[in-house]
């Protein structure tokens, strides 16, 4: 059958000159169907970076009105949030936190991830089970994963009575940070697991018997096969999880708390500030985050040669 | 099926080390779900003791009782207007996002057009903005038009992420369909308008319920968004408030009440994976967004 048809399905293939004419109505019809996407995300995202920009040069001052004697706010444009920002080491720390979560989450991720699906990776019974349970902690909301871990690293909690120690993980300092590296990790490592195994499972199987044929090793075969092949998999995982660690928020504010300076990430202290209603120096906070993060991504790009679009676009056979 | 039983016991037959190498995958796969369920097995454990046997760290709960979900439910908490909270943010979340993105993702993946690149590239950063840059101006805004503790507060801040990732998966489910059917159609005399209504979305209908299911769990994970632009008791998520429970002294945490309400957020997420694992995971891999 397959055989047969390729040949009259070329000649028989619908009449060239009448594309361009369809093409001119498909865009109109594109454009149709693409303006409510865009419409929507031009007024979450759009118009909110452009309004938090503007925000994070308004500088507030307070000061005794003359005509009145009361207290009253004025403001003005100028660089005073940011100076503020920069000032110190208000910015350096939660910076240093945020980058140093990013560098140990994602290794330790992308460890466990590989060797997740490199277990994985042969047919088995129970697969379908298997593949559940590593949903699982990807599943689970991350503001309940902190408390969850929370309560594990409780000073009388199981993470002490099994490792025989008396730390108090949640409180601040090195343990409080490693207590968010693992947790962060167990949620998700599984996650870079399955992206790494869909990534294995386009491999021709046909590859490693030529290496077997030729006498290669199991490790051998993985460093000059599997590693290579599933590079660019890898690379997107790596990428989506390097932009999702630099943001995080939800996980270090519930397993230590607000304003503990071992986990505060920039994403709280734009928070924090907000809260307290400072909202210029909070703008200031969060665009220095999205510059960091929009920096790191297009190092990475560049870098890496993240394939983004091509997985959205590929044909699937 | 009927070939399994016989590869099976040709592999029994199989030398010593091959027989060591299909153990060690065993062990593997065991060690791949242990890691997975074993927090999650405590948080249920935990869940399942007595309010005084909550310090107790045996592996399983000596008498079984349901004291601590009977407490989360207490109605000093509000947790089960909570949970009405957080299905009508994510339910809502999740259906307009379905609507608008559907569009989008048929003529990303169908259609030949000028930009196409650019907006891609475009749905994809979007998806890759830190939350708290849109939350710190929206807050300000939502207390300017009152929007402070109502719902449409944290659905439309939420599209944000929601939205991208629903492009992006549709878009990778229509790429997957056959052509051919459409071009059927529009041989047929149909326009390419409804050969999207009467062939496409019918087909497409697996690849739409995958996206909503992924879009569900990523809007009821919500927490930024949710904690920002509601204070009123009233109104809060199940993730915020289970954060905020207290216990009967101000400074002891009710873990075992937290970890019963925290099954209760789970566990139907927990179903949903087990159900349909299948779709999730290619919709995930498909989508390779969070």
């Amino acid at each position: 059958m397959s055989v047969i048809t390729p040949t009259p399905g070329r000649t028989v293939r619908p009449s060239r000159p009448a594309r361009t004419s369809r093409r001119a109505g498909t865009g109109g019809l594109a454009a149709a169907l693409l303006s409510p996407t865009l419409l929507v995300l031009g007024l979450v995202i759009g118009y909110p970076v452009v309004a938090a920009l503007r925000l994070s040069f308004q500088v507030s001052s307070e000061g005794i009105d003359p005509s009145t004697g009361f207290v009253a706010t004025t403001t003005h444009y100028g660089t005073g949030n940011y100076a503020a920002v920069f000032s110190d080491d208000r910015l350096l720390r939660p910076w240093w936190n945020t980058t140093s979560f990013a560098l140990a989450s994602v290794t330790l991720e992308v460890l466990i991830g590989v060797c997740m699906a490199l277990v994985m990776h042969r047919a088995f019974r129970g697969r379908a089970f298997v593949r559940a349970a590593v949903l699982v902690p990807w599943a689970i909301p991350t503001a309940i994963s902190g408390i969850l871990w929370k309560w594990i690293f409780n000073s009388q909690g199981v993470a002490n009575s099994l490792l025989d120690t008396q730390v108090l993980w949640s409180s601040d300092g090195f343990h409080a940070w490693l207590a968010v590296v693992i947790a962060d990790t167990w949620k998700t490592a599984p996650f870079v697991g399955l992206l790494v195994l869909a990534g294995l499972q386009i491999i021709p199987g046909e590859l490693y018997e030529a290496a077997r044929v030729d006498g290669a090793s199991a490790w051998r075969a993985f460093w000059r096969i599997t590693l290579p092949l599933v590079r660019p998999a890898l690379v997107v995982a790596v990428l989506f999880r390097l932009l999702d660690v630099l943001r995080m928020f939800d996980l270090p504010y519930i397993l230590v708390g607000p304003r503990k300076h071992s986990v505060e990430t920039l994403s709280m202290s734009a928070f924090n500030e907000m809260t307290n209603l400072r909202f210029g120096s909070a703008a200031a906070y969060a665009t220095v985050l999205f510059v960091y993060i929009a920096v790191v991504a297009l190092a990475f790009v560049k870098l890496f040669g993240a394939d983004l679009l091509g997985r959205g676009t590929r044909s699937e056979p | 099926m009927s070939t399994l039983p016989l590869t099976r016991s040709a592999r029994r037959g199989a030398t010593g080390g091959r027989r060591g190498a299909t153990w060690a995958r065993r062990l593997g796969i065991a060690a791949v779900v242990a890691y997975c369920l074993a927090p999650f097995y405590w948080m249920v454990v935990s869940s399942l003791r007595r309010p005084g046997d909550q310090f107790s760290n045996a592996p399983l709960p000596a008498p079984v009782s349901f004291d601590n979900y009977m407490s989360a439910f207490d109605a000093k908490n509000g947790f089960g207007q909570a949970l009405v909270n957080s299905l009508v943010v994510a339910g809502i979340t999740t259906a307009v996002t379905l609507v608008v993105g559907i569009f989008a993702g048929y003529a990303l993946a169908r259609l030949h057009f000028r930009g196409k690149t650019l907006i891609l590239t475009l749905i994809i950063a979007a998806s890759m903005f830190p939350p708290i840059i849109l939350v710190v101006p929206l807050l300000r805004l939502f207390t300017d038009i009152a929007w402070i503790n109502t719902y449409q507060a944290m659905i439309i801040p939420s599209m944000s992420f929601a939205l991208p990732l629903a492009v992006w998966n549709l878009t990778a489910f229509f790429r997957q369909m056959p052509t051919e059917l459409e071009k059927a159609a529009q041989v047929d005399g149909c326009t390419p308008a409804q050969a999207f209504r009467k062939v496409v979305l019918p087909l497409a209908a697996p690849g739409v319920f995958t996206t909503a299911i992924l879009v569900f769990i990523c809007a009821w994970n919500e927490f930024l968004i949710a904690i920002s632009v509601v204070n009123d008791r009233q109104m809060m998520t199940a993730n915020v408030i289970l954060s905020l429970f207290t216990g009967q002294y101000k400074y002891d945490q009710p873990f075992g009440t937290q970890m019963a309400a925290g099954v209760v957020v789970t566990l139907p997420l927990v179903v949903a994976v087990l159900f349909f694992q299948r779709r999730i995971v290619d919709g995930l891999t498909a989508g390779g967004l969070k």
